[in-house]
């Protein structure tokens, strides 16, 4: 029972993380059609940006918020400067997104140098929490928790705003929602901000688990695009479910068949796409 | 193997050469002429902390040493492998074939040694590892051209595993460790003399290397162990022992040497405090000559110095000992290697040193424990063993029959237990 | 015809001629590099350039080879040049059988199930240590040769290796233009249409995937005796991607794209790091600044170049230039 309690817990967190990382990847791959391979660079970005920003004397919180801003903040000059150009164009998109991922990453390993570090989680959620014989991290719950205000807000940002109304209506049919007055361009640029903003708070609030070291970036990268097709690209629904579904399939897999403990993320995926080629919440595309 | 391969040419122009210079040169003119020096570290992706930690310990070495390594000058030829092995083959042609040099120190990674192991044969190039700790490299696939400045996997963990039974009384540990060559190599060293004195293993997991959390593994822990060994490579020591402090740390944890190596002991908190493991060197440890390199290390780079560190200073002094052997005559590549082989320091990081006839070094291992000490966490010796080979009490020709350290070996009779 | 091969055999003629110039086998070496690499890069174009199928799983077909090769000939004890056929046929085999669940999808999920299938074989090389030695690999694969073509000798094996990459050209070169290359091409632009004209466009794909393969697996074959050495490094994710850059970063559906993007890359790692510290971020700059001049890769930013520079001249009357495809 234990057993179930505390594994069910950690996939739960693992999700939860899977969830922040791979949001704003899916939000961006949504509405611009743009895989965007420098978003576990990014990730990464944030998670070093966070924990300078701590060092700098800020609190957990005013450094998250920090991180995000800064790292969205470049996101909207990579999406104005460079992206813009390449509108529906795949190839010359994964040149420059891993073109970018390359700099990033090199430049964190030659502003931080390669010294694994550890980010503190804030004083208030260090410890842990007894859930009957099982023993949980309270950062974790916190983790749970966050992601999930995190999925309510964007989904209310989605279906009960005026922003999201134009952003759904921009996903559908870019063409008509430019002809009834939404500014597409504006609009990209605030979504790619909101995205890769995702992705620096989302460094920041994974760092204590993770910790923050060079090819982080590496490791977080594939995640997010397994997440990302396994719910359906673009869906913010299947973001939720391909998140908590991964942290499951992959908690439980590696615990009752190690021996499939590095194909366990990747046999299931394997498994429904051959089934659904378009993912699990994925609608079909043109 | 034909009379034509590289390796037949190169030796041969080698013994020409040293021939030609010890003939028609004079000796002051010759030792004016640097010596080439290739240094394999990392720079670039996950492993360059370490690559870091390495040029900073060859640095420190020359630089005591005036630039010159057994009177002669150095020329420092320095590539980044990336931690390719691919990469690393191509480095080490450059070294070889476009810079010419006469000397390799280096690479980080035992995959990268590896990926090289066949080459430095061909080519018949001197080569110290400062870092590469693949049990075989200096046992069951040694190498002619091949020695060793740092210990193998396993070699510090023979003595831990008698030690956490004799000394430390423990009777049933759970271990888990990073699931690749390194991880396996030293629990497999770890468990043999563990349970030969009377100890159990009774679990064992193997998280992957690049796992992104070991919540579902540390729930898996069993906590009716005396102790968890743990080891852990990189920043993997980092993330488990933050974990293992965050789920409460039921059970003590007792360490491989780079779970808690001084070259990342810097970044850990309070939850490596107690923590004890065992070295083939710790910063602290009262060897001759090591509270001087520690405090030298301490005043240019601001740290302790670890495994690396270590490691590429030794690789460099043994250098220096086998170039002052040979007195100079670099170019003669079979005298320098029969020079590097029977190399030996009486003073440094690692004290007394010698090399065993394989080409791994043989030294004092200490057991030492992480505290809080001078405002930062230090390892604290708290045992000695001296002079600890890569056999361990075994015979070598036993040990080498033997299959080396794996997930399967030694076997695990006690599992569930 | 003569006029478009005449660019390809200077070229490789150049290059076979390294040897004659260098002064290092370094520089040997690196030119077969270069070619395997360029190997590697005309295969996954059969997929990116003409089928329109991005992958970012190419590596496991080299992988598979490579890994197939060094075990029959180190521990199966096979002689080198059997082994590399059996290799050859057990990676098709294999791939044949990938192409059953990866030809269902298109777009990112087959972007997504190359990728996974390249883990699959990745953990597989990882974990199953007792076979394909973990992260250690396989060492001493022995290079295939004799008196005659003694192989050990770098430039014996650039020549080995340019001869492939030219039995490569020639061959996709003649693929692309065969009907089956056209049929291709219209399944990637129009797929509907084309099975509404009565063709079988899972059959067109799955040629293109096997010839991809195909070619991908001789890269890996050259791979292994090249290195003497294979570690699952050569299947990560990074591998693949790698290749991918090439590709796209000297064009994309072009016959030299994927050569001139394997040299670029080859060097920058391997000969700009000598003199460049921070080459990663050298290599990312480049991708970056390629887009920005060239969207579609070296190749077809020069074609357009030249017929830009051919409207200002106030020559002959303007003829028709032959428009690489942009990708759609």
């Amino acid at each position: 029972m234990t057993f179930w309690v505390s594994q069910s817990l950690n996939s739960l967190a693992l999700g939860g993380l899977l969830f922040m990382l791979a949001s704003g990847f899916s939000l961006i791959f949504g509405l611009m059609r743009v895989a965007n391979l420098a978003h576990g660079a990014l990730f990464m970005l944030g998670a070093y940006l966070g924990l300078a920003a701590v060092k700098a004397g800020l609190g957990f919180w005013a450094a998250a918020l920090t991180s995000a801003l800064l790292v969205g903040l470049l996101g909207g000059v990579m999406e104005r400067t460079l992206l813009r150009r390449l509108a529906g164009r795949t190839l010359p998109q994964v040149l420059l997104t891993l073109g970018i991922a390359f700099i990033i990453a090199d430049a964190c390993l030659m502003l931080w140098g390669g010294d694994p570090m550890r980010l503190p989680a804030p004083p208030e959620l260090s410890g842990a929490v007894r859930i009957g014989d099982a023993v949980f991290p309270r950062y974790r719950v916190f983790v749970i928790v966050a992601s999930a205000a995190i999925a309510l807000a964007l989904w209310l940002l989605m279906e009960r705003t005026r922003a999201g109304a134009m952003i759904r209506a921009a996903v559908d049919d870019v063409g008509m929602a430019q002809a009834i007055g939404i500014s597409s361009s504006t609009l990209f640029t605030a979504v790619f901000c909101l995205g890769t903003a995702l992705a620096g708070l989302g460094g920041v609030i994974g760092g204590p688990i993770l910790s923050v070291y060079p090819s982080l970036d590496q490791d977080m990268l594939p995640l997010a695009l397994l997440v990302v097709i396994l719910g359906g690209a673009g869906s913010l629904a299947g973001a939720f479910v391909g998140a908590y579904a991964i942290g499951f399939i992959y908690t439980f897999g590696q615990v009752l068949v190690p021996d499939l403990a590095y194909v366990i993320l990747f046999l299931p995926m394997v498994a429904v796409l051959s089934v659904a080629p378009q993912g699990l919440f994925g609608r079909r595309l043109g | 193997m034909p009379r034509s391969t590289p390796l037949g040419r190169s030796v041969r122009a080698g013994i020409c050469a040293a021939a030609l210079l010890s003939l028609s040169v004079p000796a002051a003119f010759a030792q004016q002429v640097p010596i080439k020096l290739g240094f394999m570290t990392v720079r670039s992706g996950a492993l360059a902390a370490g690559g870091k930690q390495m040029e900073e310990g060859m640095d420190y070495c020359l630089a005591e040493r005036g630039g010159k390594l057994g009177g002669r000058p150095v020329e420092l030829i320095t590539v980044d492998t990336a931690g390719q092995p691919a990469t690393t083959k191509t480095r080490a042609q450059e070294l070889v074939e476009r810079a010419k040099v006469d000397v390799i120190i280096g690479p980080l990674a035992a995959f990268e040694a590896l990926a090289i192991d066949d080459y430095i044969r061909q080519v018949g190039v001197p080569t110290i590892s400062p870092s590469a700790a693949a049990e075989d490299l200096t046992q069951r696939k040694q190498n002619p051209w091949f020695i060793r400045a740092v210990g193998t996997s396993a070699q510090a963990n023979h003595a831990l595993g008698e030690y956490a039974a004799k000394d430390m009384k423990l009777k049933r540990v759970a271990t888990i460790g990073d699931d690749f060559a390194f991880g396996h190599e030293t629990t497999g060293g770890f468990q043999r003399a563990f349970e030969e004195n009377g100890g159990k293993v009774v679990q064992k997991l193997w998280p992957p290397l690049n796992v992104a959390d070991y919540g579902s593994y540390i729930s898996q822990l069993r906590t009716d162990v005396d102790a968890i060994y743990a080891s852990f490579a990189g920043g993997n020591g980092l993330r488990f022992l933050q974990q293992y402090s965050e789920y409460g740390a039921p059970v003590k944890v007792i360490a491989q040497m780079t779970t808690v190596d001084e070259g990342i002991l810097k970044s850990m908190g309070k939850e490596a405090v107690g923590v004890i493991s065992s070295g083939f060197y710790t910063a602290t440890q009262d060897a001759p000559g090591n509270k001087e390199f520690a405090a030298g290390i301490r005043a240019k780079f601001g740290y302790d110095p670890g495994y690396y560190t270590a490691g590429a200073y030794v690789a460099c002094a043994f250098l220096d000992e086998a170039v002052k052997a040979v007195n100079g005559k670099v170019e003669d590549k079979q005298a320098l290697m029969k020079a590097l082989r029977a190399v030996k320091l009486d003073r440094g990081p690692y004290g007394e040193v010698t090399l065993d006839e394989y080409g791994n070094p043989v030294l004092a291992v200490t057991i030492r424990k992480v505290e809080q000490k001078d405002g930062r966490l230090q390892n604290v010796v708290l045992k000695t063993y001296p002079k600890v080979s890569q056999f361990w009490v075994y015979d070598p020709k036993a040990f080498l029959a033997n299959p080396v350290y794996s997930r399967d070996f030694p076997a695990s009779k006690n599992i569930g237990n | 015809m003569s006029a478009r091969v005449l660019p390809y055999a200077v070229v490789l003629a150049a290059m076979a001629m390294v040897p004659l110039v260098s002064t290092s086998p370094f520089y040997v070496n690196l030119v077969s590099q270069i070619a395997i690499a360029a190997i590697g890069a005309l295969g996954l174009n059969v997929l990116v350039g003409h089928a329109g199928l991005n992958s970012l799983g190419f590596a496991v077909f080299p992988g598979l080879a490579a890994y197939l090769v060094a075990w029959l000939s180190t521990v199966g004890g096979i002689d080198p040049v059997t082994a590399g056929i059996f290799a050859l046929a057990g990676t098709l085999a294999v791939s044949a059988l990938f192409a059953l669940v990866a030809l269902r999808t298109t777009g990112l999920g087959f972007v997504m199930i190359t990728m996974a299938l390249c883990q699959i074989v990745w953990g597989a090389a990882y974990r199953w240590t007792s076979v394909t030695g973990g992260d250690n690999g396989l060492s001493g694969v022995p290079r295939p040769g004799a008196s005659l073509l003694p192989l050990e000798r770098p430039e014996v094996f650039l020549w080995l290796c340019l001869a492939v990459l030219a039995l490569a050209l020639v061959q996709l070169g003649h693929f692309f233009e065969s009907p089956l290359g056209v049929a291709l091409r219209g399944a990637r632009d129009q797929p509907r249409r084309m099975n509404a004209v009565g063709y079988d466009v899972w059959r067109i794909r799955f040629a293109a995937w096997m010839l991809a393969a195909a070619w991908g697996a001789a890269a890996g074959l050259l791979y292994a005796w090249y290195h003497q050495f294979v570690s699952p490094h050569m299947m990560a994710v990074t591998a693949s991607a790698e290749v991918l850059l090439m590709l796209v970063a000297g064009g994309a559906g072009t016959l030299a794209g994927p050569l001139i993007g394997a040299a670029l890359v080859v060097l920058l790692k391997n000969l700009a790091s000598i003199w460049i510290e921070r080459w990663v971020m050298l290599l990312g700059f480049t991708f970056v600044v390629i887009v920005v001049l060239m969207p579609d890769g070296i190749v077809p930013g020069f074609t357009r170049l030249r017929g830009w520079l051919r409207r200002l001249k106030p020559a002959p009357a303007p003829t028709l230039v032959p428009r690489e495809r942009a990708d759609g």
